[in-house]
């Protein structure tokens, strides 16, 4: 599915290079995996790499074997990437409806735009006139944004926190949510994440600390080295 | 009329045809059709190019239409409307004016718009200017408009002026009596070399009268657009001025608010803000499958919606 080769990030700070990812090499072909490792690592900046939105300096990105490490994020989002951001963006003016008939590629029902939001727990009715300004709240920009991925269901489907900013009486539907994603899409779910929830329902764990790959396997390995704090994950800090 | 005429009927009162209630169209300096109502009369003025419309008292659920339309290159026109509009009130109002230029002179549409708005009354008044042709002549438009809320009466005042037109000086001034509400909302867009100028002065004389300025404009080109809104808190009374503009490529955008309080209780608000568009809104467009032209589309059109 997804595969870097050799891939490195350099940002330039004055006339200091800092290398943000170093050397990546990924493959990811299973359904669910989670990203994890402590925040500066370079999680984002992988999900971004992924999407197109930056280039790397130096690798290969390939999906389903094509080589996109150059390709725009217009292509990559057509040939099947879907990338839920951290912080999700306001637009003056554009309505819920909209964003969710752009996502869904096509002119939508209100009923069909309506069973995405229900699926994040929005009720849809309030929502699907709202425009996406500052009216809303970051938690409720969060579901809109999972309910955008829900309405493209593509192949690839990147998610960067999807739980920061999402109150914790409704984090255990946000779980169900991921669940229900995973039974339902056909394509991979690869989710940015700290929660040990999240983390639990994976397929395989990925933990990206100081620009590298510093572990990588089934979530029966790699998740109770990082939940004990094991000598070799001194990086993961549990969360509460 | 003509199909020009008609295409420009439709893009400034969304009419495709003769509209129901009173109507008044005024084309190439000349009356084109008039119907009037039982309760709402209009009459040539006399002393003047321009109407009079009458709305008597408890006049509700009316609407008139009251489209201009130049389609002769180089007609230029001074034009007076005066809306009196009795009490206790609800109408709708839609003027607007098309211009059609194919020629190489001027053609300039000067409108002064005055409505005297009677106690306890409610009136939506829609504005589309809209201007097209494939000749060198330019599209001049002008509007004034004054408006005088009686006590409790609330006016909402929806401009729109889109594509087409090369140079525009809106003046609009405001007087509010006690408890009287005034909503502006402007959407401007400009496009090669145009300019836009508009002006609000709202005098906020009665107590508890409020008003709320709004526009909102995107700039493209080498165009350029200057915003002056002035708001006076003459009594108790809340007022709200919001200019918010995208730019791009070459364009310039000035918002000069002015809030002057002269009552303890006058509470009043100003807001200004320019900027291109955002990068990451783009970007977040573009991953959802849309070329970055496409995108920027979507965002302007929202905007203006």
């Amino acid at each position: 599915m997804i595969e870097l080769k050799n891939v490195s990030y350099t940002v330039k700070d004055g006339d200091k290079e800092i290398d943000i990812l170093k050397d990546i090499n990924l493959k990811i072909d299973d359904r669910f995996v989670a990203i994890t490792g402590p925040n500066g690592g370079g999680k984002s900046t992988l999900a971004k790499l992924i999407a197109g939105i930056i280039e790397p300096e130096e690798g290969t990105i390939l999906f389903d074997g094509q080589d996109i490490t150059h390709a725009s994020i217009t292509d990559r989002a057509n040939m099947g990437i879907s990338y839920a951001f951290q912080q999700p963006v306001r637009f003056k003016g554009i309505t819920v409806m909209d964003l969710i008939k752009l996502a869904a590629g096509k002119d939508i029902s209100v009923a069909g735009a309506c069973e995405y939001l229900s699926e994040v727990g929005l009720c849809a009715r309030d929502y699907i006139t709202r425009e996406v300004n500052a009216s809303l709240s970051g938690g409720e920009l969060k579901r809109i944004e999972i309910a955008m991925a829900l309405a493209r269901s593509t192949k690839l489907t990147v998610f960067d926190e999807p739980e920061a900013g999402i109150d914790l009486w409704s984090f255990h539907n946000l779980i169900e949510v991921f669940e229900k994603m995973h039974e339902k899409i056909k394509g991979s779910i690869m989710i940015i994440s700290h929660q040990e929830r999240i983390l639990d329902i994976a397929d395989k764990i990925v933990v990206i600390s100081d620009g590298r790959v510093a572990a990588e396997g089934r979530k029966a390995d790699i998740l109770p080295e990082v939940l004990s704090g094991g000598a070799s994950c001194k990086f993961f800090e549990k969360r509460k | 009329m003509d199909e020009i005429q008609k295409n420009l009927l439709e893009a400034v009162a969304d009419l495709h045809e003769i509209p129901v209630g009173a109507y008044n169209i005024r084309s190439n300096g000349e009356l084109a059709g008039r119907s009037t109502t039982d309760n709402i009369d209009i009459v040539t003025k006399t002393d003047k190019q321009g109407i009079d419309i009458y709305v008597k008292d408890g006049t509700r659920n009316e609407s008139m239409h009251i489209p201009v339309l130049l389609s002769q290159s180089g007609l230029e026109e001074m034009v007076y409307n005066d809306f009196h509009i009795g009490s206790n009130c609800d109408v709708t109002i839609v003027a607007g004016c098309g211009i059609h230029n194919s020629g190489d002179g001027t053609s300039r549409h000067d409108g002064i718009h005055s409505f005297f708005v009677g106690e306890n009354s409610r009136v939506k008044y829609v504005e589309k200017h809209y201007g097209q042709g494939d000749g060198n002549g330019e599209n001049i438009m002008n509007p004034t408009t004054i408006v005088e809320l009686g006590r409790d009466s609330y006016m909402e005042m929806d401009t729109v002026q889109i594509k087409g037109v090369d140079s525009t000086k809106r003046m609009t001034s405001a007087k509010l009596d006690d408890g009287a509400k005034l909503i502006i909302k402007e959407k401007i867009m400009t496009h090669g070399k145009q300019t836009a100028e508009t002006n609000f002065e709202v005098d906020m004389d009665g107590e508890n009268c409020s008003t709320d300025v709004i526009s909102r404009s995107v700039a493209r080109d080498e165009s350029h657009q200057i915003f002056y809104s002035k708001i006076n808190g003459n009594n108790k009374c809340a007022g709200h001025t919001e200019c918010d503009a995208i730019i791009m490529d070459g364009a310039s955008v000035s918002a000069i608010p002015e809030i002057t309080a002269n009552h303890i209780d006058a509470s009043l608000i100003h807001e200004a803000a320019i900027g291109k568009i955002a990068g990451e809104q783009l970007i977040k467009l573009m991953t959802l499958g849309l070329t970055e032209s496409e995108a920027e589309e979507q965002i302007i059109s929202g905007f203006l919606k």
